[in-house]
């Protein structure tokens, strides 16, 4: 077998197309030559380095190398200056569990018993604007692939939504589209998926945030790596042909060919294929099982530009790759159109010549066409050819680690000042706060139906939670739970939490309250946090204003990420989202996971038991800005709630230990819309009400009874203890100096929820409008 | 791996037992685009038996004495639910031995039920749930036949609820088929309280004339351990289908 015959599931190659190639040859002989560069997105200081770096005009194969893989979304030339501090502000706390850090396809936590665990979020937004099945859908597809060229198998995903407002004619559109391609797609692998996010708000009418996050599990000893090592070694394509969708801007690189038959309109937008992705990830499990890869990368952003450079600049530094023998689903592929295709569901591998043959058996047991492009050498240069004609003669780190950084200019916008001195309290839109019992059962009932803090079982149910037969928990606690090892119980807890509203009015702490929000999450749940994966959303890097809110965001995200003792382990981050001219709200999506020894400890966020004590963890401040009740009244203003990341630390301990030892059997962190929410979820969650009583919170801490029900204070949640174990917890939270209070008790068979105060509410009646507001809207 | 049987009392208690029950094999096929299929074995497992991969290529069904066909979306569902994985070669193995004398117990689990209407091993067929959308949800169905194959551990109108995920869950036949699979008993679930998907006549679940196949649309392997099933019920209570075709294979071999 040569190195450029196909696979026989494969039949035979297609004849390749007659171009004019642009070849380095040609490049050196022809300097003067117009390129598209502007249109392919590249700066003119960039191109200029392009042929500096290359020491003449690149051709157009290289130049579409170059466009994409410097591009801000495959080099992170505007967030990288920022990005460095997830990297420099580790303690060796922090480095304890991590196995791969920043850098690869995902990074990788130790869990124990020779078990790690490999997770990442990702944002897939503006194809989920333009297209929203297929956008999602292949958000899903393409974070799944991260993991698997880890060595893991994927075992549940997240989506973290945000969508324009509500009531917005366009919003249906998104939402209907984006949770049934993250459905069609997700459901088809067989990943259960354990939670996310749902946020309407008009700052993401032009620009919905879709979110994924992926989680697998692997054995230490199949740790893979994306590099490309050992001379000689061959380089192999396989998966789904490579076709015409997802080429940003290919249509400038027609230039290139003298054929002007080729469909002129492509999607840019990829098309995924769940069905090709599924049989790719067994296939590629057996392929690590059979240790018959040396390296492995993913095909996503920037397709084979991507995979070969970053194989290669990681490995031994040089690749050799013939470009026509890769399979083509359509024939008319210039060879630069090739090399950018976005085309999902594919692998590119490096296979020793010995593994050759066992390489060939995996592929045809599952079906899967694969072409044999080249092999590994030690020469330091990405050589790529058209039928042995040298269109890419590149050093590999200058396309995917070189490229241009720029240190934007970024400063506090000028109304910063005037936004965070409008506080909600006192302000027009405060006007009429209630107060009489009535008015407050009514003001609970509303923010519970209102579209951010309602039901979101419309969507959840379009989810398959069970596959896997390891789902812990799910939707709607406050964590997923999946088990890892079915004999030790070994499991993670996933959360995923952001908060645009607080970022906008206060990056740096907004940031921060992300990651406390989905710490306290994971410990809510009993598990021990242990690693941070980021998807940073924001505006136009090359606005200050916006710029600003991304330094200051990274800036407190990396400095809570070293007081609560939990690294990043990767990310991403997505900019130049906008409304028109209209940033959205900055809005870090921030993931952590969490360890469990032994998931049967989880906890779930429902009391159950008559009679079980419900204690208030933490005090409460006035802390309406921001919050969810001024969100329903039209106010964003003011300062978000504080952060105390010791207090947060301190509260997951008890949560940790209280699952651990027995002590709880619900909690429930405090969050968007405050007590009043998690009393009302808490009790709707297996339908048993509670009798509570607020006057010691009140005399405690200076608040009135409106402010304790709906004042969003960190650092707080409620947990349901059995009677034989209250003495135990007390003393627990005393010891500790952790301000604890009891509220009330479960009443598992009233049927009502009742507020001393507050006029008692029928749990029925709340359950009702709790889930009747995506119906209405969504059908 | 735990050797010993978790259920299985109903049967024997002692070690002897233990190891007639491990001694019986249950297959589970895994097509290209099969989900469930680990979790079949491991509701195989958690019942007694002794679960088996079988891979759709294969070409003999080697000794396994019942097979169970899992969900998920065989060939991606793409061009009819089932459609395609029927002609796999180890499908004409089981419906030969599903019609033999010896009749196999064969279970269709959601897309293996699709297979097994596309095989015409049952009558009907299922198309794409009324209200247009996937739904998972924690099901409640009342065993209608509890003399079949699978179901002889249950009592007889017993409810018990089971996961259900599925897109194209909405059983169809022709009213004289209905009528003739209500005459002869051969309705063997019935979904209660809800109709999910539009069902004909709320039927989760039928059985061939003889009661060794089975197919239905919700999920029991999915409830077979108590924390990752249903909240509602045990959450186990999709065992007794495991455990049913197990004393039939033990009875049957005594």
């Amino acid at each position: 077998m040569t190195e450029t015959s196909t696979g026989r599931t494969a039949g035979t190659a297609t004849e390749p197309k007659k171009f004019n190639i642009d070849t380095v040859e040609n490049a050196a002989k022809t300097p003067d030559v117009e390129l598209p560069w502007a249109e392919l997105g590249l700066k003119q200081n960039e191109f200029d380095e392009v042929v500096k770096v290359l020491g003449r005009r690149p051709t157009g194969a290289e130049l579409a190398m170059y466009s994409v893989m410097w591009s801000e979304h495959c080099s992170y030339k505007s967030s990288k200056n920022h990005l460095r501090q997830f990297g420099e502000k580790v303690t060796d706390e922090m480095k304890k569990d991590m196995l791969v850090g920043i850098g690869e396809n995902a990074g990788v936590t130790n869990l124990g018993d020779g078990w790690a665990v490999t997770f990442k979020i990702e944002s897939h937004n503006s194809p989920s604007f333009v297209e929203p099945y297929q956008g999602a859908a292949t958000g899903i597809g393409g974070i799944v692939r991260d993991i698997i060229s880890m060595g893991a198998r994927p075992v549940a995903v997240m989506d973290p939504l945000r969508f324009g407002a509500i009531d917005h004619p366009d919003t249906a559109r998104v939402m209907h589209g984006a949770v049934a391609g993250i459905g069609g797609y997700g459901n088809s692998l067989g990943l259960p998926n354990i939670g996310g996010e749902m946020v309407f708000d008009s700052v993401y009418q032009g620009n919905p945030l879709v979110n994924a996050l992926a989680v697998g599990v692997m054995r230490h000893e199949d740790i893979r790596l994306a590099n490309a090592s050992g001379k000689g070694n061959k380089v192999v394509l396989f998966g789904a042909r490579t076709g015409g969708d997802g080429i940003g801007g290919a249509s400038v690189l027609a230039s290139e060919s003298f054929d002007d038959t080729k469909p002129s309109k492509r999607p840019a937008v990829q098309v995924g294929d769940p069905f090709a992705e599924k049989v790719l990830i067994e296939c590629c499990l057996e392929l690590f099982k059979g240790s018959l890869v040396e390296g492995i990368q993913d095909l996503g952003a920037a397709g084979i530009s991507c995979a070969t450079s970053e194989l290669a600049s990681n490995g031994d530094g040089g690749m050799e790759v013939e470009l026509t023998s890769v399979l083509l689903r359509d024939p008319t592929l210039t060879p630069g159109e090739i090399l950018m295709s976005e085309s999902q569901e594919r692998m590119m591998a490096v296979v020793t010549p010995e593994n050759v043959a066992a390489f060939e058996a995996v592929m045809d047991k599952w079906a899967v066409e694969y072409s044999w492009l080249g092999e590994v050498t030690d020469t330091g240069r990405l050589i790529i050819t058209w039928e042995g004609e040298v269109i890419v003669d590149v050093d590999p780190r200058t396309v995917a680690h070189d490229g241009p950084v720029y240190d934007r200019p970024y400063a506090r916008p000028e109304w910063q000042d005037a936004v965070q001195a409008d506080a909600f309290t006192g302000s027009v839109q405060d006007a009429g706060r209630p107060s009489a019992p009535a008015d407050l059962a009514a003001a609970i009932t509303e923010l519970v139906a209102s579209p951010n803090m309602c039901d979101k079982s419309w969507i959840t149910n379009q989810y398959d939670r069970y596959v896997g037969g390891n789902t812990a928990m799910a939707f709607p606690d406050d964590a997923g739970v999946v088990r890892v090892d079915e004999e030790t119980g070994l499991g993670v807890a996933l959360a995923t939490d952001a908060n645009g509203r607080y970022t906008y009015l206060d990056p740096y702490h907004g940031a921060q309250l992300a990651l406390a929000e989905a710490y306290r999450n994971v410990a809510t749940s009993g598990a021990v946090p242990m690693a941070v994966s980021d998807c940073l959303n924001f505006g136009s890097p090359e606005d200050p204003d916006v710029m600003w809110q991304l330094a200051e965001a990274i800036r407190g995200l990396s400095d809570a990420c070293m007081v609560l003792g939990i690294p990043v382990t990767g990310g991403n981050v997505s900019l130049y989202n906008q409304t028109g001219s209209t940033p959205i709200h900055p809005s870090p999506v921030v993931a952590v996971l969490g360890k469990f020894d032994d998931v049967a400890r989880r906890t779930p966020s429902g009391w159950r038991e008559d009679g079980q004590a419900i204690y208030l963890l933490g005090t409460t401040a006035a802390e309406l800005d921001g919050s969810e009740w001024s969100n329903m009244r039209g106010h964003l203003g003011g300062l978000p709630p504080k952060v105390d990341l010791d207090a947060e630390r301190a509260l997951g301990e008890i949560l940790i230990n209280a699952s651990r030892d027995g002590m709880v059997d619900s909690a429930h962190d405090l969050s968007e819309g405050g007590l009043a929410a998690a009393l009302v979820e808490s009790s709707l969650r297996y339908g048993a009400g509670a009798r509570i009583a607020l006057q010691d919170v009140l005399d405690r801490d200076g608040v009135d009874l409106f402010t304790a029900l709906f004042s969003e204070t960190q650092g707080r949640a409620i947990v349901a203890v059995p009677r034989s174990e209250e003495i135990r917890f007390t003393d627990m939270c005393t010891a500790r100096g952790f301000p604890h209070l009891r509220i009330g008790v479960v009443d598992a068979e009233g049927g009502t929820l009742e507020i001393t105060g507050v006029e008692t509410m029928n749990l029925d009646a709340l359950r009702e409008a709790h889930e009747a507001t995506l119906p209405k809207y969504f059908g | 791996m735990t050797e010993l049987p978790l259920i299985g009392e109903a049967v024997t208690a002692d070690a002897a037992g233990a190891r007639r029950l491990a001694g019986a094999k249950i297959g589970v096929i895994t097509f290209p685009g099969t989900l469930d299929d680990r979790d079949a074995a491991r509701a195989v497992r958690l019942a007694g038996a002794t679960p088996v991969e079988l891979w759709h290529a294969d070409t003999t069904l080697g000794d396994v004495d019942a097979v169970v066909i899992p969900g998920g979306f065989s060939y991606g569902d793409y061009l009819r639910a089932g459609a395609i994985a029927r002609f796999a070669p180890l499908m004409s193995k089981i419906i030969d031995a599903a019609n033999s004398d010896a009749r196999l117990p064969v279970l269709g689990i959601c897309n293996g039920f699709q297979i097994l209407t596309e095989s015409h091993l049952l009558p009907g067929s299922m198309i794409k749930n009324d209200h247009l959308k996937f739904m998972c949800r924690d099901q409640i169905l009342r065993v209608e036949n509890n003399t079949t194959a699978w179901t002889r551990d249950y009592a007889g109108g017993q409810e018990i609820t089971v996961p259900l995920k599925n897109q194209d869950g909405q059983y169809i036949a022709d009213e004289k088929t209905l009528d003739a699979l209500e005459a002869e008993g051969r309705v063997v679930f019935r979904y209660v309280g809800f109709n999910p998907n539009g069902s004909r006549r709320d039927i989760a679940g039928i059985s061939n004339p003889a009661g060794n196949v089975v197919g239905l649309m919700p999920h029991p392997e999915h409830a077979v351990e108590a924390g990752f099933g249903p909240e509602i019920g045990s959450g186990t209570e999709g065992l007794g289908f495991f455990t049913s075709v197990l004393n039939k294979i033990v009875g049957d071999n005594k």
